[in-house]
């Protein structure tokens, strides 16, 4: 689905991510995860084209990701991040259906997939004429994510997309969020540094440090069969409550 | 609506940029009583010969109205012997009338003959104290320390002021004070000073009964009064201004200062030039005789045309100034600093740059041109902050969800920055009210002209028709503007900010 070949990314001396090559497997929940600083969300920007790679490639169902392709990849892709970056000047309805009708969809056909998506996402209708600053934080993910899910992207790109909520509106959003991937069969990127959300909704989990791919597999490979002892010690640092 | 909201500043300019290109005389005067009449004879003179004529009053200052002549805005004005020698031509010392006329010769001015009177400074006591005392002549004044002299902070501080005339006359006054020139002749009056300065020709001089002493060591530059025209004027024209040489004396010229000074009428102190004559009757139409309140609307209207034109074509410039602005790199600096500097410029210097250049020269346009530029700064540099003050996460989002460029600025982020933009349309508006009152020193008009003709002829009722009007207008544009941020501002950014 999505290939990055020998891609780098560097500030000046400073280097966000060392080469890596990572492939994004289609109808799959791929997570990335690592602390801060790790190199994830660069990982993720380099996918949608909102950043340039400093050396290396990144293609999209082949098309390769660059400053020509960026514009048209990016409506095949939806992105929701961290709090939600909805435009408060527009309502529900409107941050949703922005590119629809920037494109000039059928209203019809815009309206159906409206609704549908209030049912996905278990948005109430009436609050589809609210503005942001009306909607509480979970409300608002869910909206961000109808606005990603709108144009039926090839693939979902979610930037901490909980990370700002109270544990039992994330709990929540997490139960629903892996419904709707699996009944969407959707091809899932989830950046997140909760080990928890990564296992409970990653298919496979890469994780980061200092730039750099350090092991990627399943929950149980990583537990299991580490690559490093790094990996060991940050899922030990993510202790839970059963281990209390 | 939205069209028409745009067009209608453009009618408004529409007249005032095309003008009107027929072949009057139009004359000029500066801003003081005495130059607004002799221009007012000038007219009548002229349109006795057959001309029609217009008079641009009260104009800002020396640097304007010259600028105006060699622009070819006006074809004459009235103007004084050594503030040609001294302010135009910036010689110091004294200068005969050939050199005087040799001079502006090559710059296509010419310079008629002396009217008759002079208006120099000169230094002025209550004609009673002055027999009293045995004073005549300002020689006679080594004989009396003692006196209490009030003369103005200008006065007191000019190169040809008070200190150099006390050395040439070897005079030792310790009573000597700065007084402001206004409450000069009542602090003579009133007997609170014994002397100060005067235009020889002021009307206070008639009004107090005030003896002008004798300039007996030559102290002062002579100011006689000519007319100074552009060489292209019609020789019928120049022929006409001459009949006024040598008729015009101190005494007369003081009566009709006077005249002006209680009636506020320029055409009615004009007129006693003429009177006796076998013209006298034939007065000039009275134009300007509608009633006061017309007069103001007329005014007001004007001013909005000036205001609304002015502020229209800053949004139309600023707004996208300011959206380059914004993108980071040095043409942001470069644009700040520069519509930053623009506003550092003092209005009569900016008027004198513009006036000379001749699509703008004395008109509506001038004024226009230079209340767009004061109008930039808080268009640009709000629409900047504006813009840059929207989050780093709603920039990427708009990215992200594929939208071109231009629909990303007028979809997301000129609706963002709306309400910062707007606030600074609304600055420029207020205080582009207050700045067009300048429009009349270049004789465009707006409230402006009843201040300036009141300030000249120390009357404050006059000053407050202008000055009431342009204060409720700031204060009614800015309501407006409050209204129109309802309708602009888009909902969801006047929502009041969620409680935690």
């Amino acid at each position: 689905m999505i290939e990055l070949k020998g891609v780098t990314k560097r500030y000046g001396t400073a280097v966000a991510l060392q080469p890596t090559d990572l492939t994004i497997p289609a109808g799959q929940t791929t997570a990335l995860i690592g602390p801060s600083g790790c190199g994830k969300s660069t990982l993720l920007r380099l996918l949608m084209g909102l950043l340039e790679p400093s050396a290396g490639s990144v293609s999209f169902d082949g098309t390769p990701v660059n400053s020509h392709t960026t514009q048209e990849l990016r409506r095949r892709m939806g992105y929701v991040i961290q709090d939600g970056g909805l435009f408060p000047h527009l309502t529900t309805a409107e941050n949703v259906l922005l590119m629809a009708k920037h494109l000039h969809r059928a209203p019809d056909a815009m309206q159906k997939r409206l609704a549908d998506l209030c049912a996905l996402t278990r948005f109430p209708q009436e609050g589809l004429t609210r503005y942001p600053v009306e909607l509480s934080g979970g409300q608002r993910q869910r909206v961000s994510l109808m606005r990603a899910l709108m144009l039926e992207p090839e693939v979902l790109l979610l930037d901490e997309p909980l990370g700002a909520l109270d544990p039992l509106v994330r709990a929540g959003l997490q139960t629903d969020l892996k419904q709707i991937f699996a009944t969407l069969k959707q091809t899932v990127v989830l950046v997140t540094h909760d080990m928890g959300e990564a296992g409970y909704l990653g298919d496979s989990i890469v994780l980061l440090s200092e730039g750099a791919i350090v092991q990627r597999g399943t929950l149980d490979d990583l537990r299991d069969r580490p690559a490093t002892p790094y990996v060991t010690q940050f899922l030990n640092a993510q202790r839970s409550l059963v281990q209390l | 609506m939205k069209r028409a909201s745009l067009l209608l500043p453009l009618l408004l300019l529409l007249p005032i940029l095309t003008g009107c290109a027929s072949k009057t005389i139009v004359l000029g005067s500066k801003k003081f009583p005495e130059s607004n009449v002799l221009s007012k004879i000038a007219k009548r003179k002229l349109e006795q010969a057959g001309f029609t004529v217009e008079h641009k009053e009260d104009l800002g200052s020396t640097g304007i109205v010259w600028a105006a002549l060699k622009g070819g805005s006006i074809a004459a004005y009235p103007e004084y012997t050594a503030t040609i020698s001294q302010e135009i031509l910036k010689v110091k010392g004294d200068m005969s009338e050939e050199a005087i006329r040799a001079a502006l010769q090559k710059e296509g001015i010419g310079l008629g003959g002396e009217l008759g009177f002079t208006d120099n400074y000169g230094l002025v006591m209550l004609k009673s104290r002055a027999d009293a005392l045995n004073i005549h002549k300002i020689s006679d004044l080594a004989n009396h320390p003692d006196l209490k002299v009030g003369v103005s902070h200008e006065f007191l501080g000019r190169e040809d002021g008070w200190k150099p005339l006390a050395t040439k006359y070897g005079l030792n006054v310790p009573n000597t004070s700065g007084i402001d020139h206004s409450l000069a002749y009542l602090a003579l009056k009133n007997s609170q000073i014994d002397l100060t300065e005067a235009y020889t020709t002021d009307a206070e001089i008639a009004e107090y009964k005030l003896l002008v002493l004798e300039d007996d060591r030559n102290y002062f530059p002579k100011y006689h009064a000519v007319f100074v025209y552009r060489l292209d004027m019609p020789q019928k024209a120049v022929d006409a201004l001459k009949t006024l040489e040598g008729t015009i004396s101190e005494d007369k010229m003081i009566a009709m200062n006077a005249e002006a000074k209680k009636t506020k009428d320029y055409n009615k102190a004009a007129a006693l030039y003429f009177a006796g004559s076998p013209n006298a009757a034939m007065t000039s139409s009275a134009p300007e005789a509608s009633s006061p309140f017309r007069v103001i609307l007329t005014l007001i209207g004007q001013h909005l045309a000036l205001v609304g034109s002015s502020l229209f074509l800053a949004i139309l410039v600023g707004v996208p100034l300011g959206i380059a602005a914004s993108r980071p790199g040095g043409v942001s600096q470069a644009i700040l600093g520069i519509v930053g500097v623009i506003q550092t410029i003092p209005s009569l210097a900016l008027l004198a740059l513009l006036v000379p250049i001749p699509f703008f020269g004395i008109s509506a346009r001038t004024a226009i041109a230079a209340l767009f530029l004061y109008s930039l700064l808080p268009i640009v540099r709000n629409t900047a902050t504006g813009l840059l003050e929207i989050p780093a996460s709603l920039r990427e989002s708009a990215a992200a969800l594929g939208l071109e460029p231009g629909a990303q600025l007028f979809k997301i982020y000129l609706p963002i920055a709306s309400r910062t933009i707007l606030a600074g349309i609304k600055t420029s508006a207020v205080i582009n009210v207050g700045t067009a009152t300048l429009a009349a020193l270049i004789g465009a008009g707006g409230l402006g002209q009843p201040i300036i003709r009141g300030i000249s002829l120390n009357d404050n009722n006059t000053i407050l028709q202008g000055a009431v009007p342009a204060a409720l207008l700031a204060l009614a544009v800015e309501f407006g503007f409050n209204l129109v941020d309802r309708l602009l501002i888009p909902k969801g950014l006047r929502l009041p900010a969620p409680k935690d």
